[in-house]
């Protein structure tokens, strides 16, 4: 029997075991909107803005592991979902995207609402496609999944003209997929890894660097093995952070611009480097050529292209993370004989000394909100069991430094791309994946204005999401660094008069509104926030002042760190890097 | 370093705008580019001159082996290989140089594929530096259009470099 394109879309979603679709109608996609209206199992989310509904789907794949769906119309539709696609697209984060297209006869005709989607995404996809048969359907969405999931996992934009999903084909659901041309290696090389294992059994300062690759991959275990068997201690990326339990004893913390002090001595002090599933981002590894001097480096990835891009890599090893690591486990445990734990002493000493030398710290004596202690208190109130989405710049960093991550999967954050307003959407995605975890967004007051609109989202489904903002009237990244590097002139980073008042929006929304202005405050608001049901936006009026500390220059090696406690002879070292 | 990058890919559309984003994405400039079926019509190939240090190329041919759509990369540099490249030169010497362009012709291989009462077009194919050595000694001549195809290349089979 022949059904509609549309059905075919339905049908293999639901194979793919999709529940949630998050999306936006327009004229192009009616088909399917139409198909979907009385669909009981697949769920259509629908958001305020196509931004959001990719944001939203990122999130539901972070939290979840799944790939998220989105499915938007064409045109503004489409094009509305490229910060989107491009902040997936740059953390790895599995995707599917559907848009809408004119039909096929009138592609190139600059007909309504057309753009081309397919050229437009190209850079940003991992994969995408322009179905022109409705014949292909099943075959290119099963593909889509296929492609989005495995190997170094990202994004796949289908672009799905209105006469694909009008016209009828038979569905035939292919059952597996083999493309001769995408064959991700999985395996690591045995001899690399069995070289890196007596490395790291011979190191006398070794440092792990785990990355977001160690999430993709689910391979927490068995880092976590490695590590405690080896002794090795641990630094997690931004895009790492819950990877590695934030509070184990062998935790560093975030290394790079504004990673822990001991966790970038470590790196700069290190012999060896086993780097897990990242990519060396120039904010983890500041100027490339100061970065671990002395430390010969292990690079394991399942994405060729990320080894040897940025630093020199002795030793390569291509393949999953989980896999490679579990046979390094193994080699350690059966083959190497060394005993490394009294050539660690030292180090480990070492690090505890600069552990107690610059903990990461703030003034906690001041009466005025300062917009670490709100981090702290979330961490302390949920004891780290919670979802936590941030936004971008000082929100983003606080809430990476002042709360400790100890599972995979519970920080989303857009870490490549830099997205601000990433953070509500993604917050409403994880709630979709997890009903009944607290999931909150921490974000600022800049960052939560550029998706406020899904706040309606959030109400509208009953999410009981949090955003706790800390409110410090300005663009508070840029401004810092405008007080930094520009001599305190702070050209259009101060919001003041204009930022809105968040408590009167909430309830404009049919959210719950609470305010804190002062530090003892901040306890009952979380609390009854916490406590309530559904969507609460929480607007914390904070110190404007306060920095993100450690801070590395751009440009500047990573132990070349400012610190708050001593900005006086920071400006010193200011005037030396520039 | 000069390299020589042939690729393998599946003939369907999009996939050269795909390789050449890969170039412009990352600001590495493709000097000529040369696209075309192979003798299964399903797949092409593209024969790719670029130029960048180890690092660079290194990049290149990963970057082209992790495109979904490319099936096989071969770097002919490190390959003892045959490298060609057809042009065909319009040229309009003085009368008393007419001579001298056909016997250069002929001595370069090329052919004669169409004249008029002012022109000589002239087809030969060769390696860079045969077409480099015609060109300067057209030059004098007067060369008024001169188009290349951009290099194709083949390994020689049984002898590789160590």
């Amino acid at each position: 029997m022949k059904i509609s394109g549309a059905e075919i879309f339905i049908e293999c979603l639901k194979k793919e075991g999709v529940k949630h679709i998050f999306g936006y109608p327009g004229g192009v996609v009616l088909n399917i909107f139409d198909a979907l209206h009385d669909e009981k199992d697949l769920q259509l989310i629908l958001t305020r803005h196509e931004q959001g509904a990719v944001h939203a789907a990122d999130g539901y794949a972070r939290a979840s592991g799944k790939a998220g769906v989105v499915l938007v119309t064409s045109g503004p539709g489409a094009t509305n979902t490229v910060t989107g696609i491009a902040t997936a697209s740059m953390d790895s984060i599995p995707l599917v995207v559907f848009s809408g297209q004119v039909p096929t006869l009138l592609i190139g005709n600059d007909a309504f609402q057309e753009a081309d989607i397919v050229g437009i995404t190209r850079p940003c996809t991992k994969y995408n496609y322009l179905v022109k048969d409705v014949q292909d359907l099943a075959r290119i969405i099963k593909e889509a999944f296929y492609i989005a999931t495995t190997g170094r996992p990202g994004p796949v934009l289908i672009d799905l003209p209105k006469d694909v999903t009008s016209g009828k084909a038979e569905f035939v659901w292919p059952e597996s997929v083999s493309m001769a041309t995408y064959k991700p290696t999985y395996e690591g090389n045995r001899y690399m890894i069995n070289q890196a294992a007596h490395m790291l059994a011979k190191a006398k300062k070794p440092v792990i660097v785990a990355g977001g690759g160690v999430i993709a991959s689910g391979a927490s275990k068995e880092l976590k093995e490695l590590a405690e068997y080896a002794d090795v201690p641990v630094t997690m990326t931004l895009m790492g952070l819950g990877c590695f339990p934030g509070s184990h004893r062998l935790s560093l913390g975030m290394p790079g611009m504004h990673g822990t002090y001991y966790a970038n001595r470590a790196i700069q002090e290190s012999d060896l480097l086993v780097a897990v599933g990242m990519r060396f981002d120039d904010r983890v590894t500041g100027k490339i050529s100061a970065f671990a001097p002395n430390a010969k480096i292990v690079h394991i990835d399942i994405d060729p292209t990320s080894i040897r891009k940025n630093v020199r890599v002795d030793v390569p090893i291509v393949g999953d993370v989980k896999r490679v690591l579990s046979v390094m486990n193994k080699v350690l445990k059966e083959e190497v004989k060394d005993q490394w734990q009294e050539v660690r002493k030292a180090w480990t000493k070492q690090i505890d000394a600069w552990r107690k030398e610059r903990p990461l710290t703030y003034d906690r004596t001041t009466d005025t909100i300062k917009p670490q202690y709100v981090v702290e208190k979330i961490y302390e109130l949920t004891k780290g069991d919670a979802i936590i989405a941030t936004e971008v710049g000082q929100n983003q960093m606080w809430a990476s430094q002042f709360y400790r991550y100890d599972k995979p999967r519970t920080l989303l954050s857009s870490g490549g791309l830099g997205t601000m307003g990433y953070g509500m959407p993604a917050a409403i995605g994880a709630q979709f994946a997890f009903p009944n975890k607290l999931v909150i967004d921490i974000a600022g007051d800049g960052s939560i204005q550029m998706n406020i609109q899904e706040l309606a989202t959030a109400v509208l489904n009953k999410l009981p999401i949090k955003v706790a903002i800390l409110n410090n009237r300005y663009l508070g990244m840029v401004r810092q660094w405008q007080e930094l590097f520009f001599q305190e002139r702070y050209a259009h980073t101060k919001l003041d008069e204009t930022v809105p008042d968040f408590v009167k929006i909430a309830e404009a929304y049919n959210a719950v509104g609470l305010r804190a202005t002062k530090k003892s405050e901040v306890e009952p608001v979380l609390k009854e926030a916490f406590s309530i049901k559904r969507p609460v936006m929480m607007d914390f009026v904070v110190d404007w002042r306060e920095k993100v500390y450690p801070m590395v220059p751009a440009g500047a090696a990573i132990d070349e760190m400012l610190f708050a406690e001593d900005e006086k002879k920071s400006e010193k070292k200011l005037k030396a890097v520039k | 370093m000069r390299h020589t990058i042939s690729v393998l890919v599946e003939n369907k559309f999009g996939v050269l705008s795909r390789v050449s984003g890969l170039f412009s994405g990352r600001g590495y400039n493709i000097e000529s580019l040369s696209v075309g079926e192979t003798i299964d019509p399903n797949v092409s190939v593209m024969t790719i001159v670029t130029s960048g240090d180890d690092w660079i190329i290194e990049q290149i041919t990963k970057q082209l082996n992790k495109l979904i759509d490319v099936i096989k990369v071969v770097d002919m540099t490190e390959l003892d290989h045959v490298e060609r490249e057809m042009v065909l030169i319009k040229v309009a010497p003085r009368s008393e140089d007419k001579a001298e362009v056909l016997r250069l012709a002929e001595i370069f291989r090329g052919r004669v594929v169409d004249s008029s009462p002012k022109t000589y077009t002239i087809e030969m194919t060769g390696d860079e530096k045969k077409i480099a050595a015609i060109v300067e000694l057209l030059r004098p001549m007067g060369i008024k259009e001169f188009v290349r195809t951009g290099k194709i290349a083949i390994a020689r089979e049984g002898i590789k470099k160590a």
